[in-house]
């Protein structure tokens, strides 16, 4: 079983990982870095496996990628949002954090739930109610397959990504 | 035919692409900075391919310059090796990139740009497609010199007959994103037009641009014109949105709209200056990629010429670039900002993220003319953050309090 740990709307990359912790590549600090002020909490009771329950807009604001590396680096399962802020969602596709798309169960989920999470179906458990979350599709979808982007280039450049035109 | 993100993506496609189409499209360069930029770097080691073109790659040193930690200094260590192994020439420690990369010459109408900083979205002013991605996304076009795009719907915004004394494009972007909400346009293109934005010089369109993405917008673009063309001279492309099918449309009254302030915690909760003026201030900052351009110097100066900034109100001016200091010194106006008792800093990001200088400590409240107000941004996140217009923030420093600019004059 995962805990959930629920933030609320609009956390931003400057809350998952503030601009005074991310002034490195070091993988163990951006860990440790992560949600420091906004859930001070989080560093000293997340285990592997865990689960971030968020509403809208999650990851808004700055391009940082350590945003989602802070997370992956504690062995977050996967980041159910009602929604997502672009470039955090693309980023997290790219580092191979899964990030699920749910509306619904932000509003029934408590903070230290225990929820099961089945990333491949995007599907979420919580006493005994399932949620139906949406997995990312498209070009996204290529990615994860290969497990990162860099995965995904280093097997066969752009060719594995389909253009699609919608001719009108 | 389309709309101005249309068109760009179906030029350099050389086919017609629509919205909502997935493609890989070449880029025209790619920015990094010196927080991003060692992840970009890493993401591109792990390819082990070579550099796509040195001479398309661009690296700023801005968030943390000059360094301020060990850390920081190891950062700026990493990518100066790496320019120096790949051949790269356009290091730039001279100011924030969204200035510097405009200033030379990178930004041309009709192009795509890539950067791996959030408000890449700023050269749209210029319209050339540009957003902003984060490192390994760069580090692949590092490689490849291409990435990929779903061609986004466009939100249109047409701004209305003219802004009031006092009333600036800073002021017109808080009261969309008042409109629109912190994530209104997510995913889609913002294109600003109307007499409004028409009668705006550069500077003003490379704010609207600029907040686009405060409001979750992929690209912000301005179609381009006589001001485009002044910039962008030989490099000017006549590029604009044909019998365009927009997936929205939002008309702007210019006229009634007040100086605008987004209060602590969120860029949407805007409030006309009468709600929140009399708000003590501990810190007043001017500068950052939003608002630290020679225009707003301008407008800040005559508001501080002879006068004193308030005691109990730091008040701390960072021009955007080097060339913005230069051109601010021949004017005058960084002599009338140390005369007044503020603090000019070196070009750059300065307390805009609360990493350098001017970190705010709890319990303080900080008027700022950048873009992002979320608690922990600026320093402490027990400290207030107020987003407001270089002419709100000059009242406001003399005063000491939040201040509507019409009184200072
Ligand atoms: S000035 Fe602020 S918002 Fe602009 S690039 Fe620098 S840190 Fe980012």
């Amino acid at each position: 079983m995962a805990r959930v740990f629920k933030l609320g709307d609009g956390v931003s990359t400057d809350a998952i990982i503030p601009g005074r912790y991310n002034v490195t590549t070091d993988r163990d600090t951006l860990r440790r870095g992560c949600l420091v002020e906004a859930r001070p909490d989080f560093g000293q009771n997340v285990q592997p496996g865990d689960v971030i329950v968020a509403g809208r807009n999650f990851g808004c604001g700055s391009s940082r990628e350590h945003a989602p590396l802070a997370i992956k680096e504690n062995g977050v399962a996967a980041v159910v949002a009602a929604s997502f802020a672009r470039i955090f969602y693309r980023n997290a596709v790219n580092i191979g954090l899964p990030v699920i798309r749910c509306d619904a169960l932000h509003d029934f989920v408590e903070d230290g739930d225990d929820a099961e999470v089945d990333v491949a179906r995007a599907r979420v458990t919580v006493r005994g109610r399932e949620f139906q979350g949406e997995a990312p599709s498209g070009v996204a979808l290529r990615i994860i397959e290969a497990g990162s982007l860099i995965g995904m280039i280093r097997e066969g450049g752009w060719a594995a990504v389909e253009e699609v035109s919608h001719v009108s | 035919m389309g709309t101005l993100a249309e068109e760009i993506f179906s030029r350099r496609l050389g086919r017609n692409v629509r919205a909502g189409d997935t493609v890989i499209a070449d880029v025209d360069c790619a920015l990094a900075h010196d927080v991003t930029g060692p992840l970009a770097i890493q993401a591109f080691q792990a390819l082990e391919a070579p550099l796509w073109n040195a001479d398309r790659v661009v690296f700023t040193f801005d968030h943390v310059m000059p360094a301020n930690t060990v850390a920081a200094a190891e950062l700026h260590q990493m990518i100066r090796a790496f320019a120096a192994e790949h051949g790269v020439r356009h290091l730039y420690a001279e100011g924030i990139c969204h200035q510097v990369l405009v200033e030379k010459g990178f930004i041309r109408p009709g192009g795509i740009v890539v950067g791996a900083d959030s408000h890449s979205t700023t050269y749209g002013a210029l319209g050339c497609f540009a957003t902003g991605l984060g490192s390994t996304d760069i580090g692949v076009v590092f490689a490849t010199g291409k990435t990929w795009f779903r061609v986004p719907e466009t939100l249109r915004i047409d701004v209305r007959g003219e802004l009031p004394p006092g009333v600036s494009a800073k002021d017109v972007a808080l009261h969309v994103v008042r409109i629109m909400g912190a994530d209104g346009a997510d995913y889609m293109a913002v294109e600003w037009g109307g007499e409004a934005v028409r009668a705006m010089p550069l500077d003003a369109r490379l704010t609207l641009c600029n907040l686009s993405v405060d409001f979750g917008a992929k690209a912000g673009l301005v179609e381009p014109d006589e001001v485009t063309r002044a910039h962008a001279g030989e490099h000017f492309a006549d590029v604009h949105p044909i019998q365009p099918s927009y997936a929205s449309v939002l008309e702007v009254d210019a006229s009634g709209i007040r100086p605008q302030v987004a209060v602590h915690p969120a860029i949407d909760n805007v409030h006309d200056i009468d709600d929140v003026a009399g708000t003590p201030l501990h810190e007043v900052f001017i500068g950052s990629c939003t608002n630290g351009r020679l225009d707003d110097l301008a407008v800040v100066a005559a508001v501080l010429q002879d006068r004193r900034v308030h005691d109990r109100t730091r008040t701390v001016i960072v021009p955007a670039s080097r060339g913005v200091y230069l051109s601010a010194l021949d004017a005058g106006y960084i002599d009338t900002f140390v005369r007044a008792g503020a603090l000019v800093l070196n070009p750059g990001c300065g307390p805009c993220l609360g990493r350098q200088h001017g970190v705010v400590g709890a319990g303080e409240n900080v008027l700022s003319t950048s873009n992002r107000n979320y608690p922990g941004r600026m320093g402490s996140p027990g400290a207030r953050i107020y987003l407001a217009s270089p002419a709100v923030a000059a009242a406001s420093a003399v005063a000491g309090e939040i201040a509507d600019p019409a009184e200072a004059r």
